[in-house]
């Protein structure tokens, strides 16, 4: 394939994916470990009614607001899931469940009750996102990677996401001692002055502003896929966590690519002349690698003490 | 009336609780719902001291250790950590949870565990250098744990884990050590090498508080004992608290007799 | 118009949609309170996500095979179909792998969507036009429905609640106590399987009604709402039932009068809003009802923890005890006692020297199991036997209770 076509149709939906993956899989390492995952799962539910709440204040389809009312959304679900949790003494699961059923319902109901027929906002693209749309029109070949004018044109969820994933990963880096040790040991971190509980909601919080961003790109079922997916295959390859982390971007990478790939050009190989969704594929890549994990990873079995 | 009353029934005004000591607990009251599982209790610990926080089981006792630590919400009541707050004196405790508290399926090794232990030293982002691996290998040496480094904590037995906390414990270099049941479901060969030691720290000068559940072993292994069915039954020297009437006390006619004349017999 | 819908005159379709909705309410409401005990609520998440590779394979398949591919029975079986696949790969990773349970459940939920969206836009190069309506799965749809689909859903319903009623004995035993369920000869591993099944039921059958995204809160919301208002089992089980019925008969009703609200999301609506009355004003386990209480207990624990002091001659601690005891006259602001103040301390030190005997003596076991350093003595022993303890803890008698 020639730069010509590939730079401006393939390379910036390739790279807002891989993008969008990763900024997901690294703190899905964390919420896998602290059996949080489908922590992820309610965020990416909560977002379609605070991109419709924001729509419906602000009368506009505009990134900026549409960002806020998202981590607004998933900021007031981490609230609802706690406040269910500790005031009704009610499981997690159930509490999550709960949460994000009632407030998806609720941004489904003012979807339909409000006049959106006339800008682009519907359930569907909430759900898978629509990657292949986020074209370079401005690029020529490669050579536009180094041509101001036409870097002016990259699709602005581009710079969304990398922004969320240098955010994802500063947070990391800074809280990385504190986090890994609150993961293990949560009484022992409290000793130790740790104030776990916020270093918890912080965390959830950093998901939610990859959630957002990759969202916006991708949809959420990629969200959901990606926040799992990758950290529970790398978990199936070592025993070591800063292994486990480096695992999961790898497969992340790849199932962006892979994802991608199959979507735009697997149905061409196949005698089909239309490509099927991409953030679907993405999803079911890293499926594929989960359970090829799940079968042959040399970690994939729970740890016993050996027999003395 | 009261004051005569109270010299009465034997429950003389305490003395002041000397500001040094490690460990001051006063007015602790902690309950889950609406039960207190610790109520008003009142602790002192002797500075180089080993105690046994005994009692029976849901008698309050990792309560007890929880609510000086800050980690569980106390009702009422406060602790002060050699005569500071817990906030203020944080950096002298060493904390050892129940083992069980944790999922040993957790990504990470032995030394990296023992590293935990540094976590103050190292803050957020200082690099781990190689006199901290030193250091963290001398603490798994004195718990017998060398050869195991490099292994994933799944992969050890109960007693090997039990080590490897307590060698966390001693990276963290501190003065006052609280443990939690150190000794449930170890084997005997772990149970002799983490008393062992316990008894070192001791002679260094190290005060050491212990929730602890074997009778059998208390007067070998500690000097003072703190008697805890949700009150504060009884607190001293083993000689003078760890008494069968204490024991009948505190267990509430659970122990039988002759459980109790046999702890006599081995304190003899 | 509203009446009318919810008294059911709005004709067949809507009638039978209505009545078919209130059934499968109600049995996802029993249903979900098993799952909810057997602490597996977001099961039905994975369930319900998994069925729509199967709704996209049986439209395919019915195509090739010459047919319409939206015959809704064809469609409810791949969807049957493929989310029992999807609950076998979340008990595979768990029982094979390390990998826990929500994991495998967020793993097997994004992956079978995000294969099931492959499909359905595989679907839409097929044929254009023949594949509307299968984007109806993921919100759900009532409106304009097919006679014969209508009676599906109410068929569907009444069976799901037959088989949810006849099995509910069982699945109660086994999710009070599934050790003595086993003792009682069920078979643990089955009924669950059964419960599941019931899920997987209710959720195929509510798919057109409710979506497959919402569908979960049917399942989940209802049994939660129930467990504020009682402690039983059984009791759980009809209170869950009548709150999933009330909420999905209403959300039919609604939705049949006003098209632009949409089945599904009323449903859930009007199931949470049972929830959040529950939550607050529930008599025993409600928000308001703990909260009270609980400042309660703590003014008691402070004025108990007060008056011993004072009866010991301790300093007080806690400036919120000595704001108590001085509001209640027994005690001045600086903390020193006042004569009522005590004479309550003298009592409250003579009742703990009291309990002291009555835990160690063995006579009084079953007493001394009820001290928690609150109750009052005279609660739990009589006149007679107070007075025998005074006798032997001797000293000065008659204090003013």
């Amino acid at each position: 394939m020639s730069g010509e076509e590939f730079v401006p149709l393939s390379l910036t939906p390739m790279l807002i994916g891989v993008l969008a993956a990763v900024a997901c899989a690294l703190p899905g390492n964390f919420l896998v470990l602290r059996k949080q995952a489908l922590i992820g799962d309610a965020i990416s539910h909560v977002v379609l009614p605070g991109i419709v709440v924001a729509f419906l204040i602000t009368g506009v389809v505009a990134a900026a607001p549409m960002m806020l009312g998202a981590a607004g959304a998933a900021l007031v679900s981490v609230v609802m899931i706690e406040a269910i949790r500790r005031l009704g003494n009610i499981e997690p699961g159930a509490a999550m469940g709960l949460t994000f059923t009632t407030l998806f319902a609720a941004g489904v109901l003012l979807l339909e009750q409000s006049d959106t027929s006339s800008v682009h906002l519907d359930v569907e693209h909430a759900l898978y996102g629509n990657l292949e749309s986020l074209i370079w029109l401005d690029a020529i070949g490669w050579k536009s990677l180094l041509d101001p004018v036409a870097l002016a044109g990259l699709p602005s969820e581009l710079g969304r996401v990398v922004i969320a994933l240098l955010g994802v990963c500063a947070f990391l880096w800074l809280f990385w001692r504190p986090l890994v040790l609150s993961t293990f040991d949560e009484s022992f971190a409290q000793a130790m002055g740790i104030a776990t509980n916020r270093l918890g909601v912080a965390l959830v919080m950093v998901a939610a502003l990859a959630a957002v961003a990759a969202f916006d790109a991708v949809g959420s079922i990629i969200v959901i896929a990606m926040f799992i997916c990758p950290p529970a295959a790398a978990r199936l390859m070592t025993n070591r966590l800063e292994h486990q982390v480096a695992w999961s971007v790898v497969f992340a990478v790849l199932s962006a690519v892979l994802g991608y790939v199959f979507a735009g050009y697997g149905p061409l190989w196949l005698g089909f002349d239309n490509a099927v969704s991409a953030a679907g594929m993405i999803a079911t890549v890293s499926g594929l690698i989960l359970a090829l994990a799940a079968c042959f990873a040399p970690h994939r079995h729970r740890s016993r003490a050996p027999v003395v | 009336m009261s004051l005569e009353l109270a010299a009465n029934m034997g429950a003389a005004p305490k003395a002041e609780i000397p500001s040094d000591s490690p460990l001051a607990i006063r007015g602790m009251t902690v309950s889950y719902g609406q039960k207190p599982v610790v109520f008003s209790v009142d602790m002192t610990v002797a500075e180089g001291s080993m105690t046994a926080i005994i009692g029976p089981n849901g008698a309050g006792k990792s309560t007890l250790l929880k609510a000086a630590l800050g980690i569980v919400q106390p009702l009422a009541g406060q602790a002060l950590v050699y005569g500071k707050s817990l906030k203020a004196a944080r950096h002298r405790i060493a904390y050892v949870p129940q083992r069980a508290s944790v999922d040993w399926d957790f990504p990470t090794r032995v030394i990296d565990v023992v590293l935990m232990g540094l976590y103050r030293e190292l803050g957020l982002l200082r690099r781990i250098r190689p006199h901290h691996i030193e250091k963290a290998r001398a603490c798994l040496e004195r718990v017998g744990m060398t050869d195991f480094a490099d292994r994933q904590i799944g992969q050890l037995s109960g007693g090997q884990q039990q080590r490897v906390f307590l060698a966390r414990a001693l990276a963290q270099e501190a003065d006052l050590y609280l443990l939690d049941e150190p000794f449930a479901g170890v084997d005997a060969a772990t149970e002799k090498a983490i008393i062992d030691v316990l008894k070192s720290l001791r002679s260094e000068g190290k005060t050491v508080v212990a929730v602890h559940h074997d009778l059998t072993t208390v007067r070998s292994y500690f000097d003072r004992v703190f008697l805890i069915n949700t009150r504060k039954m009884a607190e001293g020297t083993v000689d003078d608290a760890f008494t069968s009437d204490n024991l009948n006390q505190t267990y509430g006619g659970r122990l039988a007799t002759g459980q109790i004349d046999q702890l006599e017999l081995t304190a003899g | 118009m509203l009446w009318n819908a919810l008294t059911l005159q709005l004709g067949y379709n809507a009638t039978l949609v209505t009545i078919g909705a209130t059934l499968l309410g109600i049995a996802a409401g029993v249903t979900g309170t098993f799952l909810y005990l057997r602490k597996r609520a977001l099961v039905s998440d994975a369930i319900s996500h998994a069925t729509l590779p199967g709704v996209g394979i049986a439209f395919m398949l019915m195509v090739l095979l010459g047919g319409d591919g939206r015959a809704l029975p064809g469609l409810l079986i791949g969807a049957a179909v493929s989310s029992w696949i999807g609950l076998l790969c979340v008990s595979w990773l768990t029982g094979r792998t390390r990998l826990s349970e929500d994991a495998a459940i967020g793993a097997v939920l994004s992956v079978f969507f995000g294969f099931g969206i492959v499909l359905l836009t595989v679907i839409q190069t097929m044929g254009a036009g023949r594949a509307a309506g299968l984007e109806s799965f993921l919100l759900g749809a009532t409106a304009g429905m097919l006679f014969n689909d209508a009676l599906v859903i109410a068929l569907g319903g009444a069976l799901t609640l037959v088989a949810v009623l006849i099995l509910r004995r069982p699945m109660a035993l086994l999710a009070f106590d599934p050790e003595y369920a086993a003792a009682r000869g069920i078979n643990v591993g089955r009924m669950d399987l059964a419960i599941m099944a019931l899920a997987l039921a209710v959720t195929v059958i509510g798919l057109k009604i409710v979506g497959l995204i919402l569908i979960v809160a049917m399942l989940i919301i209802p049994p939660v709402t129930a467990r504020f208002w009682t402690d039983r089992t059984d009791h759980m089980v009809m209170i869950s039932g009548l709150c999933g019925g009330l909420a999905a008969w209403a959300g039919a009703a609604i939705s049949a009068v006003a098209p632009a609200m949409p089945t599904g999301p009323i449903i859930v609506l009007v199931s949470f809003g049972l929830f959040v009355a529950s939550l607050f004003l529930a008599p025993n386990r409600g928000v308001l009802a703990a909260y009270l209480r609980h400042v309660r207990f703590q003014r008691r624990v402070h004025m108990r923890q007060g008056l011993l002091a004072l009866a010991q001659g301790q300093p007080i601690y806690e400036a919120y005890t000595v704001r108590l005891l001085n509001r209640a006259g027994l005690a001045q602001a600086d903390g020193v006692p006042t004569e009522a103040g005590r004479a309550r301390a003298a009592k409250a030190l003579r009742d703990e020297k009291r309990w002291e005997l009555v835990r160690a003596d063995q006579a009084f076991e079953s007493a001394a199991a009820l001290y928690d350093g609150l109750r009052d003595i005279e609660t739990v022993l009589t006149g007679d036997q107070i007075a025998e303890i005074d006798q032997r803890i001797g000293g000065p008698q008659g204090v003013a209770s």
